[in-house]
């Protein structure tokens, strides 16, 4: 009998390749979309984090109390134990120094006379000691326009739209003005090595990147950072992982009496990142769920137009002897495997667009200027686990549901009946 | 006397709900059908053949009355012996064929046999018993879409014979057929019956089919009108 519902199956078209066509075309879409979103959410959480907020970062509590106001009098001090004790303890973590500053570039002509001059928001990176991957985490390779990145002390890098507005080129000197540590003002020359866009507006408008040390140097930070930025090293920021961790710090290693203790905060706890984190968690999980109801009523219909075509099969089955549970179940069984395959399938390709989109992008930077968040000019899908198996949900259960809707058909309808419906 | 006789109403009734009363579809039935007859159920569209046949065959139950088939009382029947009765003892045959399309010849025959737990060397020999009887044994790897309307109900009939089932019921066999091929298979049913003893009975107003039969119940309005016996001899 097995061997007979079978060939059955897989010789009638209508019923086997075409369902299982429908199923995975349905679950292919529910995965590609599920990776596509939570790569796309995932995607504006790395860009903020790389370029400001870590996937957990480290302050003293004052300055994380201020932290809009770039306050380097409240830094971190004898911040390289600190650093090397994270380090330490959090082996799986990749951790690095920051300052962020503002100040004035001022471009000098040959006489050293002002001949333009602009704010800038300053990062100084660990650029010249070679170990944090900043010059990976930041795309400044790939984001050069002119010149090349710092090689030794006293080189800087502007962003493009700056250097311009500035009216200098790679290879000449600017001031940086600014404050030190103590409140004093500090001038200090840079070299410009090169220069960057990085596509997101806020980082393109007036920014200097120097090496963490010539920050020091020029801020009177001796062995300061305003931040200690963490990174998970595989890659992805993991909301509750980075809370936990967090919050053992701070409970091990914070005194809330005192100011200057640090205090780690995750992408989440900072400005307003942990909306962001929330809303796009709903959001994926809204999508998701949008999506997977809307495949489940099509994979549902599927299975019901399947069952009821199916009627003059069953009158006969049921003519010869067979009894309706026996019937029903039969169908059940059946759809379960068009569901199974449909869905395996479906996942297949649905990871195999993921990946592709996950691998190269989609570039939407024409999209995105003027934005104020940070957000990426490509879109990049994220595969996670859930990618595997939630193409299954829709495409097996919807499936199998829709068959039993119309299977319920038969428990229903009077034999006769049946018989009468065939016979027309 | 009743023992020998394959199918036994009294009394019997079928009414159907119509909106909110009952059509009467059958009244007042009685009678018997021996083993081994060859009979036809004759009467108008909406006479009651239909109606009648599918109580006998167990698809559907009385409303009033009885109908014992082969010692089973139809309307009291639970649905898993009405399945079993109609599994071991029953064959249908429709003015529609029913055959399953994307099946063979050969597999369409054997698909009762799969019900009844036999060895795969018991169907084989049993289903190219059929298709002989019905002369398809070349068309055993075709499948219903290639034949003509005769040899799929040809096959119909080899589905229905090749359990040897007591009593087979045929509802308007000859419908779809020319004359050719309703009195082809109407001699190969004939030759069955003669020689399986199985008991036929028909639902039909087709004169080929009432010219074979050996006795033929008139219905009328859902009531018997007359019976008329045909003696061999006559
Ligand atoms: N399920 C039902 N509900 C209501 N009325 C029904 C039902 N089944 C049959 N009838 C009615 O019972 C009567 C007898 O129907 P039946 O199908 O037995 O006729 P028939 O003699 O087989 O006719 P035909 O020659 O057209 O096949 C008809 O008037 C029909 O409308
Ligand atoms: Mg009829």
């Amino acid at each position: 009998m097995i061997k007979f519902l079978i060939k059955g199956l897989l010789r009638d078209k209508s019923r086997s390749r075409l369902p299982i066509i429908v199923v995975s075309l349905g679950v292919m879409l529910t995965v590609f979309m599920h990776a596509y979103i939570t790569g796309f959410m995932g995607d504006t959480f790395e860009m903020n984090a790389k370029f400001s907020t870590g996937h957990v970062k480290v302050m003293t509590r004052a300055y994380a109390e201020n932290s809009s106001q770039l306050p380097n009098d409240l830094a971190l001090i004898e911040s390289g134990k600190l650093l090397a004790n994270l380090r330490l303890n959090h082996p799986y973590m990749e951790w690095t120094p920051r300052i962020q500053f503002g100040g004035l570039i001022d471009a000098p002509d040959s006489t050293g006379e002002t001949r333009s001059q602009g704010p800038a928001i300053g990062l100084g990176i660990d650029l010249l000691s070679g170990n944090t991957g900043e010059a990976e985490r930041l795309n400044l390779t790939s984001s050069l326009v002119q010149g090349r990145l710092p090689i030794k002390k006293g080189e800087a890098l502007l962003s493009d739209d700056f250097a311009r507005k500035l009216n200098v080129i790679p290879g000449d000197e600017v001031t940086l003005i600014g404050s030190t540590m103590n409140g004093s003002m500090s001038m200090h020359n840079f070299t410009v090595a090169g220069t960057v866009k990085f596509g997101t507006e806020i980082m393109d408008r007036g920014s200097v990147i120097a090496d963490i040390e010539d920050v020091r140097a020029a801020l009177d930070m001796e062995d300061a950072s305003g931040e200690i930025l963490g990174f998970e090293k595989k890659g992805f920021y993991e909301n509750k992982k980075a809370e936990n961790m967090s919050a053992v710090f701070n409970s091990t290693s914070s005194n809330a009496d005192d100011e200057y203790s640090p205090i780690m905060k995750s992408l989440s706890q900072q400005g307003n990142m942990g909306q962001y984190v929330q809303m796009s968690e709903l959001w994926a999980a809204y999508i998701s769920l949008i999506f997977i109801f809307a495949m489940s009523l099509v994979l549902w219909n599927a299975g019901l137009l399947g069952g009821l075509r199916r009627y003059g099969e069953v009158g006969i089955r049921l003519a010869i002897g067979e009894e309706k549970g026996h019937i029903f179940r039969s169908m059940i069984v059946e759809s379960f495997f068009i569901g199974l395959a449909g869905s395996v399938l479906g996942t297949a390709i649905g990871l195999f667009f993921a990946w592709l989109v996950q691998t190269y992008g989609i570039d939407i930077s024409g999209m995105m200027k003027g934005a104020s968040m940070m957000m990426p000019t490509a879109i990049r899908a994220r595969i996670t686990t859930p990618d595997f198996y939630i193409g299954f949900i829709p495409g097996v259960i919807s499936t199998v549901f829709g068959t039993m809707l119309s299977g319920i058909g038969i428990y229903r309808r009077q034999t006769a009946t049946l018989f009468k419906e065939l016979e027309a | 006397m009743e023992s020998s006789n394959t199918i036994i109403i009294k009394g019997l009734y079928k009414r159907f709900p119509v909106g909110k009363g009952e059509f009467t579809a059958l009244s007042d039935i009685n009678l018997n059908f021996a083993q081994g007859e060859f009979t036809g159920l004759i009467g108008p569209s909406g006479s009651g053949k239909t109606t009648l046949l599918n109580i006998l065959g167990s698809l559907d139950v009385p409303s009033e009355g009885e109908a014992l088939v082969l010692g089973n009382s139809i309307g009291k029947l639970t649905t898993h012996e009405a399945a079993n009765l109609r599994k071991v003892s029953l064959g249908f045959i429709f003015q529609s064929y029913n055959l399953l399309a994307v099946h063979t010849v050969y597999e369409n025959v054997e698909f009762p046999l799969l019900l009844l737990k036999l060895s795969a060397t018991e169907r084989h020999k049993m289903v190219m018993d059929a298709l002989e009887w019905v002369g398809l044994t070349d068309k055993i790897k075709s499948k219903p879409p290639q034949l003509s309307g005769g040899q799929c109900q040809r096959v119909a009939i080899a589905r229905a014979m090749v359990k040897k089932p007591s009593l087979v019921l045929a509802d308007e066999p000859t419908a779809n057929l020319d004359a050719a091929n309703s009195h082809h298979i109407l001699k190969t049913m004939e030759t069955l019956n003669r020689e399986l003893k199985t008991t036929f009975v028909f639902a039909t107003h087709d004169d080929k089919v009432i010219s074979y039969l050996r006795r033929k119940v008139y219905l009328l309005d859902g009531r018997i009108d007359k019976v008329e016996v045909i003696h061999p001899n006559s």
